[in-house]
């Protein structure tokens, strides 16, 4: 297949799930400020700094308060990786490889296009949860639909790679989130209101019910382990680098444990260290060392795939 | 309903003789709408233009900042062309094209018409679409035009005229193709009592007539659509024939010559190319020898195609033959290379750069319409009998400062075709662009083409560009034609 075209469907899978990614943060953390106790400042910092992207909206916006994160992440045109640019970058990519994928992940995609800017024009602050789970269900039917109706070939694995890669990058973000969220002090670890804040976090990542289903306790370490090593969670970072390895493998036709370029190598390196930590020893080198390490590790892999697979100046 | 009352005035109808007289070819098409009423149509209209929205039959407009794309307005009312007729433009288009090809042939290779004194050499050299980089290439086959897109209109007096050959990139067999679709999901009743000729196998002509480019040993040749990207205005159009096809849609970086070969670049390495069915113009074709400043081509393809390595549908280089004063010659190419008188008339022209017809063009300027010879799409030409003075003394002044560039032709009164306007049916004028296929032995015409319709009220301008819209063209089979099936025999 074209790499240009191979390109635009991993590109097209990875930018729709950053937008529903996107929803998720801003849904968590929505919903931790709902419960602080009184007189607790609203933070909205951490959400910003887990992008990455701070200097770029201090000089944008300045003030971090709610009004401004929420309409840098969800609907600034100029800022890259706002929901809405997301979605003008996934459709443009659809739109340049519509011969390939069915139409109606076009129309999904489409849909899914128009729905967003639409919603740019004015949303008050309390119509946003539900604009959040609109992001988050269009997401999945998109996944749903291209599953059901492309033909699961090359194309499709590069699809699935783009999205298991991305979703593997914003697990991480997401855990992140509660690392910056300040507590008032060191006591409040272990309180109702950490608690709390630990269910706020997993059920962004749609992970609080089937965590409770294998871990019952919420513990800081057992939530960490879930999103991080599970292997049966389709969100935890584990799953989704050992399922992109499969789409990988499913490309070149190379058995599963071997290599024969960058892209293999370096994700079946990934993998094969997830596999075999556990969470004792990603806490003590520190948790949030460990999520950034992770964070490069996978941008690694998705240079590796384009210096293998996409770069058009490569042959 | 209001089809009885329909009155074509003073213009050639296509489906009326007279005021609530129809065409005996359209007789029961206009009793079966008479029958569905006017809400029922425009209820149909709407349903049509949904379906063509959500099939995302659209295209985009230049001007437009965020890529917006529109439909290209469609009209539920169709156009049909009877079958004697039909035979006729098909006879003619194929004289025409088979002509043009020769000449296309000769112009680049011993330029025999010139050295005989038929066409100046200076309006051949000076036209822009004129390639010397194409002298001396022996296209595959011998054809130049493989896919033709010939403008026809329709005078007051019922005449045909040939308006424009469009030998370079023509677009809009897409529109036609998903026209009928639509129309055959909401009229299907009709389609079985008119007996329409069926259209829908043009990509199988098309990629038929690309195959047969390749050179013939190889088993499976690789064929692609080579298009300018998806902020072209006819990307749609280049999407849909390479799925309709099953061939690669391709852009210019995804193309790349090694080792003397066009080759494509795919996650498996490099690929050959054998066939381009390129929609990439003539000067962005490749920067090294044309336009050096274009993204859109594939650097040093001309070579590799000098050479015989990859086949070009269209040939690089028919351009000469879409300037408008080259145009005025195509009869006579027809009665040199055919010795045969042509069949489809051209629109008398005058051309500015003879003195005589300059300053007679000078006089009339407000009875004759000036286009400049080398720009489509409506753009750049003057309707001398809606102009305002300022205007025509703008172009007198463009005429006399570049008498070549400048041809004018006789305002044609083009023929009009019933068409829903809100609630009403009116008269609105229309052309027709039948698409031909030029396969080196034979020239296929699709049946129909693309008839566009001006929605403006009094316009004449049927461009996408400028407010014109779409009909579904039927061309109707001979009964004499039809035989029928034999039946199963059952038991006596």
């Amino acid at each position: 297949m074209l790499s240009r075209v191979a390109d635009s469907i991993y590109w097209l899978n990875r930018y729709i799930e950053r937008a529903e990614n996107v929803a998720r943060f801003i849904d968590v953390n929505l919903h931790l400020m709902l419960d602080l106790p009184v007189g607790m400042t609203e933070q909205w910092q951490p959400l910003v700094y887990t992008t990455g992207d701070l200097e770029l909206f201090q000089n944008r916006y300045g003030k971090l308060n709610a009004e401004n994160v929420i309409q840098f992440l969800t609907f600034d045109w100029d800022y890259p990786h706002s929901i809405i640019s997301c979605l003008q970058r996934a459709r443009e990519n659809a739109r340049s490889i519509r011969e390939i994928i069915s139409s109606e992940m076009w129309e999904e995609v489409n849909d899914f296009y128009l729905m967003v800017k639409e919603a740019s024009s004015g949303k008050p602050l309390d119509a946003l949860p539900k604009f959040f789970t609109q992001v988050r269900m269009s997401s999945h039917r998109f996944a749903g639909v291209m599953d059901a109706t492309m033909t699961h070939n090359e194309g499709w694995h590069f699809g699935q790679v783009g999205r298991l890669l991305e979703r593997a990058d914003k697990t991480t973000r997401i855990l992140d989130v509660k690392y910056f969220f300040l507590l008032p002090s060191a006591e409040w670890v272990g309180t109702p209101l950490d608690q709390i804040q630990w269910i706020a976090l997993l059920k962004s990542a749609s992970a609080y019910e089937m965590y409770r289903k294998c871990q019952h306790r919420i513990t800081p370490s057992s939530v960490a382990e879930f999103l991080i090593l599970n292997r049966q969670f389709p969100r935890s970072i584990h799953f989704c680098l050992w399922q992109a390895e499969q789409c990988l493998h499913e490309i070149t036709s190379t058995p599963v444990g071997t290599w024969c370029n960058g892209a293999e190598r370096s994700l079946g390196r990934l993998c094969a260290q997830l596999g075999y930590l556990t969470i004792d020893d990603i806490i003590q080198s520190g948790l949030h060392e460990f999520l950034d390490q992770m964070q490069s590790s996978i941008n690694e892999v998705g240079n590796q795939i384009y210096a293998t697979f996409l770069a058009l100046d490569n042959c | 309903m209001q089809l009885e009352a329909y009155d074509p005035e003073d213009f050639y109808d296509e489906l009326f003789l007279a005021k609530g007289q129809p065409r005996s070819h359209s007789a029961s098409l206009i009793k079966w709408m008479q029958n569905l009423g006017i809400e029922q149509l425009q209820q149909h209209q709407q349903t049509a233009q949904i379906a063509l929205f959500k099939l995302g039959v659209t295209f985009n407009v230049y001007s437009d900042a965020r890529g917006v794309e529109r439909i290209f307005p469609f009209d539920i009312i169709p156009r049909i062309i009877s079958a004697q007729e039909w035979q006729k433009l098909e006879r003619g288009l194929k004289q025409r094209i088979a002509a043009l090809n020769l000449f296309l042939g000769d112009i680049y290779g011993e330029q025999q018409i010139l050295k005989d004194g038929k066409i100046p050499a200076e309006v051949i050299y000076s036209a822009p679409g004129f390639l010397k980089p194409c002298l001396g290439i022996k296209p595959p086959t011998g054809v130049w035009c493989h896919i033709t897109g010939t403008d026809l209109v329709r005078d007051r007096d019922g005449q045909w005229y040939v308006l424009e050959d469009n030998l370079r990139v023509p677009s809009g067999v897409s529109y036609v193709l998903e026209n009928r679709r639509v129309m055959k999901s909401t009229f299907p009743d009709i389609f079985q009592t008119m007996l329409v000729k069926p259209i829908d196998d043009y990509p199988s002509h098309l990629l038929e007539s690309l195959l047969n480019l390749a050179p013939p040993y190889l088993p499976n040749p690789t064929v692609v659509v080579l298009t300018p990207g998806i902020y072209n205005s006819a990307y749609y159009e280049h999407s849909f024939l390479a799925q309709q096809m099953g061939v690669e849609l391709v852009e210019g970086r995804d193309l790349v010559v090694v080792d003397g070969y066009l080759q494509m670049r795919t996650t498996k390495g490099l690929h050959r190319v054998d066939v381009v069915y390129r929609r990439v113009d003539d000067d962005f074709l490749d920067p090294v020898v044309f336009r050096p400043d274009s993204l859109l081509g594939v650097p040093g393809l001309m070579e590799v195609y000098q050479q015989g390595r990859v086949a070009l549908a269209n040939a690089p280089g028919t351009g000469v033959a879409d300037d408008k004063v080259v145009y005025a010659y195509v009869p006579e190419m027809i009665r040199y290379y055919l010795g045969e008188e042509p069949i489809l008339s051209n629109v008398p022209t005058y051309l500015c750069w003879q003195e005589k017809d300059r300053d007679y063009v000078l006089k009339n300027l407000d009875s004759l319409v000036v286009k400049s010879a080398n720009e489509s799409g409506g753009y750049g030409m003057l309707v001398g009998s809606t102009a305002t003075e300022a205007e025509c003394q703008q172009f007198a002044q463009r005429i006399l400062a570049n008498p070549r560039n400048y041809i004018a032709q006789p305002i044609l009164s083009l023929s009009r075709v019933p068409t829903l306007i809100d609630d009403r049916i009116e008269g609105r004028h229309v052309d027709l662009r039948p698409y031909i296929i030029h396969r080196g032995e034979e020239i296929y015409v699709h049946p129909g083409g693309l008839t566009r319709v001006a929605l403006k009220k009094g316009s004449l301008v049927v461009n996408s560009s400028q407010g014109g819209g779409s009909k579904d063209t039927w061309v109707l089979t001979s009964e004499a034609a039809t035989s029928k099936p034999t039946n199963n025999q059952s038991q006596s």
